[in-house]
């Protein structure tokens, strides 16, 4: 049996931010800024141990 | 401080007060004292989270713990960005879409009455233990600029948060502190860029080399208090309780006009918390280089208190202190040039030779200082209630800035401290009225000017709780510290609680109720156990996980274990 698609969200649950349909692609953003500083900051602690 | 610093920081203290108190005169609206405006947006939302977790204590005393410990403290920050996701896609929808006015109520109508009571109560002791370390930041900052007693200036400083927050409540809290983190960051900035000029060019080595840029650790061993783990696992818990069930913090997001306001406050705060907070540790780190090529630099940073010992009978031993240390921090600084020097050499055996003597002068120098800080705490044992690290950087403000910029970061400290002392309140007094004061009196709950005075008069009451505990408690911790470790012994068995309401729907009210009470306690074990032996004590942040899992753990146990009777919600 096919599953149906899922229904839209609610307007009041859209992000509202350019770029971003979902708010799954919000949080994915974030998240991949979060591993970008940790890594940033993994190189500093290299450069100045 | 001259005339023009006190005209600065009177009028900008005064300016942000009375703007809130008038703005919100008219505030006898339940809804709205306790929630804020309902049309609040979540630029509004985002500042004002950010500026009720970053108290005067983030600017006063962070700095000060990356001067002595270097700048591993940001790894306290990694779980934050996962915590408010979770927030964001689980915690806020459910808080929305049953339009409670605290977290709590949520239990109340998940579970039963006892459970809602339960995280009430350990959420108004553990906040009201908080505020009481809050209110030391702003008390400092009194009693070195004016060279009071701290324990006046305690008193002064939480008389004035009480009336503040009792005359404006959330509305005023979330209208003002957007101008309070704008003066901030202005301020912050202003000391930052004046310190830069201040520094040699090779800062950042030298800082690297004396051991104050270890961002990161990956050592996996738990006796080490910040690593990526710690950081990660138990900070995503710390963060998931404080901004899950923390009413202080579930008040400013709760309250904005659409779910998506409350979201891309807390998203907003993902992104600039852990950026906002380097910032802030680098300063310290830099501040501590700063001071290491200063002629004079002082042998404690409490100078109130050391130069009141200078005039004293002691006065000559303490002298005898400063010189011995001025010896030892002129050689200090031979070494570091030495090695500065020696980074061009061509041999590394000569740069390890000139880095190994750089840290031996150091320790040196630290033991000098550690000496100092005993005599002072053996001469004035009203010492012993703040960390010599907590003054680092209100010394650099005092000693280094021009005058009207001195003003400006005072009135700074001031604002912060105003805010997040309005924020913590205005959520005590809420807790108190709604799931205390009203479950026990049920028939005000309609009257709407009876429930805004109950609420005010709770958030006087904490108010005086936190000037009490203040009063008589001391720390062994740096005050950043403090404040994390009494989090972390008191919001993991309450997030169990919540983890269990959300994701374990068989699980009912008399099951998670004995499951917190028993993981509050183990948590407390561990805690003390530690202190016992400490030795074997874990990094604080790993009190979180534990005590998170072993409350659904227990749950769960009591759960199969339990006669089947249905509770009653309320």
């Amino acid at each position: 049996m096919k599953t149906p698609p899922n229904p839209p969200p609610p307007a009041d649950d859209a992000p509202g931010v350019p770029g971003f349909r979902t708010w799954r692609g919000v949080y994915l953003f974030v998240l991949a800024a979060f591993v970008v500083v940790v890594i940033a900051l993994t190189f500093f602690t290299r450069a100045y141990a | 401080m001259n005339l023009l610093d006190w005209l600065v920081l009177l009028g900008a203290i005064v300016g942000v007060a009375a703007y809130g108190t008038w703005r919100t005169r008219h505030t006898d609206n339940l809804n709205t004292y306790l929630k804020g405006n309902s049309t609040t947006k979540w630029g509004t939302i985002g500042l004002s989270v950010m500026a009720t977790q970053a108290s005067t204590i983030t600017y006063l005393s962070l700095p000060g713990q990356a001067t002595e410990n270097g700048i591993a403290f940001i790894q306290n920050y990694f779980g934050l960005p996962l915590a408010l996701i979770v927030v964001c896609a689980v915690f806020l929808p459910i808080y929305r879409k049953l339009g409670v006015y605290t977290a709590y109520e949520y239990l109340g109508q998940r579970f039963d009455r006892k459970t809602r009571l339960l995280g009430a109560g350990i959420f108004v002791f553990q906040r009201g233990l908080q505020a009481g370390i809050t209110i030391y930041a702003p008390a400092i900052i009194l009693s070195t600029v004016l060279g009071w007693r701290l324990d006046l200036t305690i008193v002064c400083t939480g008389l004035l948060a009480i009336v503040y927050t009792v005359t404006g409540g959330s509305a005023a809290v979330n209208l003002t502190q957007k101008w309070q983190m704008g003066v901030i960051f202005g301020g912050m900035l202003t000391a930052f860029v004046i310190l830069l000029t201040k520094l040699p060019a090779d800062a950042l080595p030298i800082a690297g080399a004396l051991g104050k840029l270890q961002a990161i650790d990956y050592n996996p061993d738990l006796k080490v208090r910040y690593t990526v783990w710690s950081g990660v696992l138990g900070g995503f818990f710390l963060s998931l309780s404080y901004f899950g069930t923390d009413q202080s913090q579930v008040q400013r997001y709760i309250g904005g006009a659409r779910l998506r306001e409350g979201r891309l406050g807390l998203m907003f705060n993902a992104l600039l918390k852990i950026p906002m907070q380097l910032f802030i540790v680098i300063l310290g780190a830099l501040l501590f280089v700063f001071y290491q090529f200063q002629p004079h630099s002082p042998v404690v940073y409490n100078q109130t208190q050391w130069q009141r010992q200078l005039t004293g009978p002691e006065a000559e031993s303490f002298r005898a202190l400063e010189e011995k240390y001025a010896k030892l921090h002129a050689a200090k600084q031979e070494k570091i040039r030495a090695w500065a020097t020696a980074q061009n050499a061509t041999d590394p055996a000569v740069t390890a030779e000139a880095r190994r003597d750089m840290l031996a002068a150091q320790s040196a120098a630290d033991a000098v200082r550690k000496e100092a800080r005993t005599a002072l705490q053996a001469a004035d044992p009203t010492t012993k209630k703040t960390k010599d690290s907590d003054f680092v950087f209100i010394h650099f403000i005092l000693t280094q800035l021009p005058h009207g910029i001195i003003g400006l970061l005072l009135a700074v400290m001031f604002a912060s401290a105003l805010s997040s002392k309005a924020g913590e309140l205005n959520a005590l007094g809420t807790t108190s009225t709604i799931d205390l004061w009203r479950t026990f009196r049920p028939l005000a709950a309609h009257d709407e000017a009876r429930n805004v005075r109950a609420a005010k008069v709770f958030t006087a009451f904490w108010g005086l709780f936190a000037i009490a505990f203040a009063l008589f408690v001391s720390f062994a911790e740096n005050l950043i510290e403090a404040l994390n470790i009494v989090a972390s012994i008191f919001y993991p068995a309450l997030l169990g609680v919540f983890v269990v309401a959300f994701f374990l729907k068989h699980v009912k009210g008399t099951a998670v109720f004995w499951a917190a009470v028993a993981a509050q306690t183990v948590v407390i074990a561990i805690f003390f156990f530690g202190k016992a032996y400490p030795a074997r004590e874990i990094g604080y942040l790993w009190l979180n996980p534990i005590g998170c899992f072993t409350c659904v753990l227990f749950a769960l146990i009591l759960q199969a274990a339990l006669p089947q009777r249905a509770s009653p919600p309320t």
